[in-house]
């Protein structure tokens, strides 16, 4: 026989792992990134341990700094929870930043058209239920399509958002524009505005009755069940009498219905007004949000509140230590790589050139 | 040493998958010229012995040869060097490339001129009488093309050895005669040529020599032209071995399950069922027989409203003796229209089972739609899930547990329990023991042989003759989609149920 030569390092799938040690796992991946952080930090000329005391500094040290971090964070886990059903499912909906306009749309045209003639909590009513219809129907064209003739909804909902971003442009220069000329949709009445609660539009309340409703009805509800079995295998699905089109496009409009809603609170709690840039990338950046927390609600909670954080911080390391803001994005980056590669290492495992098979079965 | 006189010579080839022996200590032989015909039944080592000689496994043990001198072959790129070119089952090209572009695909001679290349596709497929133009994309092909595409890469790649892995499987009766037509050409032009088959009026037709393998066994190696099919059957089932299945006899045997004619035909047009009838009674096991891919899976999904019918009625008679017509029906309306079928799929945890959940999830799937209400009740589900783990002893740290982490025997067993749990009137199982060690087999037999005795219509695809034969009251045997028989199990021989799997009726030639 000839010499058989193994590879340097082989990977063997694990059996099962203690739950504790594999949050154990993705909490020190969590450091391992933080320090990794550091490096970017370095070559920019500045002390890491500095910087990331101002980027608390900067978020976390006084209430109004608190709550403009929780106003970043709000849209975050808002269009986190809405996309969780569809990855759930392993559908792909990379469209909330059009899910999150077009809602934005819907409650605007109530806001600039109902504001004088319709009393403020039935106005705000209106604008949140025409949001949630929007951003619905906008998740549901692809949902159809997919179900029907099994379009790939990843460029499909990828492309759906820069039609509705088209829309808004459109809007802003033509039949919704303020002043002639300034390409502005005029601010809102205060009849149209969300109120405040403890200094932040009350938006925060209802992504938190979000929270716990979400987590209820992927583990409680029939439908949470439903999204499961696809997720798993539409097959399997098929086998258990579940009509699988029919539930992807109800879960999308769900999901689009969700996004369409942090849309209605970005324009009426946040910004006052629309333009084109209404959703600013949330829609991409709850999708790390959603995976770095395993799309467990609760977890969406924390998760997007680091995003926010180190957001908003950077903004403080910029003016303070001249260290660019996108060095948040940067950390934020390293964050889901160690993320998913820590999966990798719950998942299997390394076995060295040289260990004996008995070692290896241990 | 008189194996120079062959193209290839392998040598007590011997190939293990863990526990399991594909590959016992094989020999085979192929001349120059010649047609080869390696036959047996679905996993007896075929094609992990021809994947062996294409490099895509190494042999634990043996030697391989090619004109009397020992040759090693690691890698595909090894195996072209050695001029050995293998078509597999399923093609390995890309769509959107044009035939020549696929043909040239991986090789590394300097530049590529697609024009010199066309005209080399052209002067090969003269010489053998191939007809495909080099500059078609492969997408617009059919399936026959496709192959050609795969066959010419080959000689291309200046194989001599050519290994055809089931070539005729997915081809109509014409294709198949101008294959065979090409493969006689490549014969007189030299080149060494196996195919692998169980059809055995091909290896009749087209074959100078026939190689059968049996159980990862080398049985023998014998002249076509002094052979018949009927010899070539019993070398390749064997004799009948003694499994000791309880096999009771039911009192009052009702029909319970009628189709009548039924036909499906898949996406691609392929007539998948053709003309299907026949009755599954109470109290029976209906034993279903076939080389794997002959309309097994489709019979049962269509049965449970999984497969669309084309034509044909699939009957259920409900304990009032009424007549309920199944075609057109999802299978969430079957349920609802109270007919106790279970069913225990092929693929297990591709479609019976969800393998990221625990037990008690894998129970829901067939629970989760009771009770009014949008919430999901757990509680039924989770007793089921603790009685199936008590009753069946299933291996799991908990109920919780996901089921694709447990080994196969416990993964059957949940599927199984919970089938049966349904308490159903009809119960169809497709090759219920698929890779189960022989106690957990034994478990499964007795189960089905349980459901049988309370009255239930059982059925039971299998692929092992022996088995089929000791555990099922009828054999229904399937060929190319048709039935080609139905058999008193008790008795019916061995070597007559093998003949009626491979050798196409009279019916199956006219399609």
């Amino acid at each position: 026989m000839r010499e058989e030569r193994t590879p340097f390092i082989r990977l063997a799938k694990r059996g099962s792992m203690d739950p504790r040690k594999i949050w154990l796992i993705r909490v020190s991946s969590i450091v391992i990134a933080l320090i990794l952080g550091f490096i970017p930090i370095l070559l920019t000329g500045n002390n890491p341990i500095a910087a990331y005391g101002v980027i608390i500094d900067g978020s976390l040290s006084r209430p109004v700094y608190i709550r403009q971090t929780v106003k970043i964070a709000v849209p975050l886990l808002g269009c986190a929870l809405a996309i969780a059903p569809c990855f759930k499912m392993r559908f792909w909906n990379i469209g909330g930043e059009g899910q999150i306009t077009m809602g934005a749309v819907a409650a605007t045209f109530f806001a600039l058209n109902f504001a004088g003639t319709v009393p403020h909590v039935l106005l705000l009513i209106i604008m949140f239920l025409a949001a949630a219809i929007a951003g619905g129907i906008w998740a549901f064209i692809p949902a159809f399509f997919k179900a029907k003739w099994n379009t790939n909804e990843t460029l499909f909902t990828l492309m759906m958002n820069y039609i509705a971003i088209g829309i808004v442009a459109w809007l802003q220069g033509g039949p919704w524009e303020g002043r002639k000329g300034s390409q502005l949709i005029p601010m809102f009445d205060d009849a149209a505005r969300l109120p405040n609660v403890l200094g932040v539009h009350c938006g925060w309340i209802l992504v938190l009755v979000l929270v716990v409703l979400m987590y209820f009805y992927m583990n409680k509800t029939k439908q949470g069940y439903e999204i499961a079995v696809i997720g798993d295998s539409a097959n399997t699905a098929r086998y258990a009498g579940m009509n699988v089109g029919w539930i992807i496009m109800r879960t999308m409009f769900i999901s689009g219905a969700i996004c369409g809603i942090v849309g209605f609170m970005t324009v009426s709690g946040a910004n006052y007004t629309l333009y084109s840039g209404v959703a600013n990338g949330v829609g991409f950046t709850s999708i790390t949000v959603a995976w770095l927390s395993q799309l467990n609600s609760f977890a969406m909670i924390f998760i997007s509140m680091m995003l926010a954080v180190l957001e908003k911080g950077a903004n403080t390391l910029q003016t303070r230590m001249s260290v660019p803001a996108s060095i948040s994005d940067i950390i934020t980056g390293i964050l889901l790589f160690a993320m998913l590669s820590c999966e990798f290492f719950i998942n299997y495992r390394m076995i060295l050139r040289g260990k004996t098979k008995k070692e290896v079965e241990k | 040493m008189d194996r120079e006189n062959y193209a290839i010579s392998m040598r007590g080839i011997t190939k293990r998958f863990g526990e399991v022996v594909a590959n016992d200590g094989i020999c085979l032989d192929v001349r120059w010229g010649e047609i080869l015909a390696l036959l047996g039944e679905n996993g007896s080592g075929k094609t992990t012995l021809m994947n062996m000689l294409s490099g895509i496994y190494q042999p634990d043990e043996g030697e391989i040869y090619e004109d009397g001198e020992r040759i090693y072959i690691q890698s595909p790129r090894d195996a072209y060097a050695n001029g050995i070119g293998m078509i597999h089952q399923h093609y390995k090209l890309v769509e959107v490339f044009t035939a020549a572009q696929n043909i040239i695909l991986g090789l590394d001679d300097g530049k590529m001129d697609l024009r010199q290349t066309n005209a080399r596709v052209k002067e090969i497929c003269d010489r053998y009488g191939f007809d495909i133009d080099p500059t078609m994309k492969v997408y617009d092909m059919s399936v026959s093309q496709k192959q050609t595409v795969e066959i010419v890469k080959v000689l291309y790649r200046g194989a001599k050895i050519l290994i055809l892995d089931e070539p005729t499987a997915v081809l109509t009766p014409q294709e198949t005669v101008k294959l065979f037509n090409v493969l006689r050409n490549m014969k007189a032009d030299g080149k060494a040529i196996i195919i692998i088959t169980h059809k055995l009026n091909e290896v009749m037709e087209v074959s100078d020599r026939v190689s059968v393998l049996r159980k990862g066994c080398y049985i023998g190696t014998v002249e076509t032209a002094e052979t018949s099919p009927q010899a070539l059957t019993d070398m390749m089932v064997g004799h009948a071995v003694t499994l000791n299945i309880d096999r009771p006899k039911y009192d009052n045997p009702q029909r319970k399950f009628i189709v009548e004619h039924l036909t499906c035909v898949d996406a691609e047009g392929i007539t998948r069922l053709d003309d299907v009838s026949f009755t599954a009674n109470t109290g029976e096991i209906l034993g279903i027989a076939g080389i794997s891919g002959s309309g097994q899976k489709e019979l049962l999904e269509a049965m449970t409203g999984l497969y669309p019918v084309k034509s044909g009625s699939i009957r259920f008679i409900d304990d009032a003796g009424e007549e309920v017509e199944l075609v057109g029906k999802t299978p969430m309306q079957i349920r609802k229209t109270g007919v106790g079928m279970a069913f225990v799929p092929e693929d297990r945890l591709g479609m019976g089972l969800v393998g990221s959940m625990g037990m008690t999830g894998n129970m829901m799937l067939r629970s989760w739609k009771k009770g009014r209400g949008a919430l999901l009740r757990k509680k039924d589900p989770e007793a089921l899930a603790n009685r199936i783990l008590d009753e069946l002893e299933v291996v799991t740290p908990s109920t919780d547990y996901p089921v694709r982490r447990l080994s196969g025997g416990n993964v059957q067993k949940v599927l199984v329990g919970r089938e049966i749990a349904i308490q159903p009137a009809v119960l169809l199982t497709a090759y219920a023991v698929r890779g189960l060690d022989i106690n957990t087999s034994y478990t499964i037999y007795r189960l089905l042989t349980e459901q049988k005795m309370k009255g239930v219509a059982v059925v039971y695809v299998g692929e092992d003759l022996d088995v089929l034969m000791e555990l099922c009251d009828r054999i229904l045997v399937l060929c190319g989609g048709a039935v080609s028989g139905i058999v008193d199990a008790r008795k019916a021989g061995k070597d007559e149920i093998g003949l009626m799997m491979t050798s196409t009726s009279a019916k199956g030639e006219a399609r």
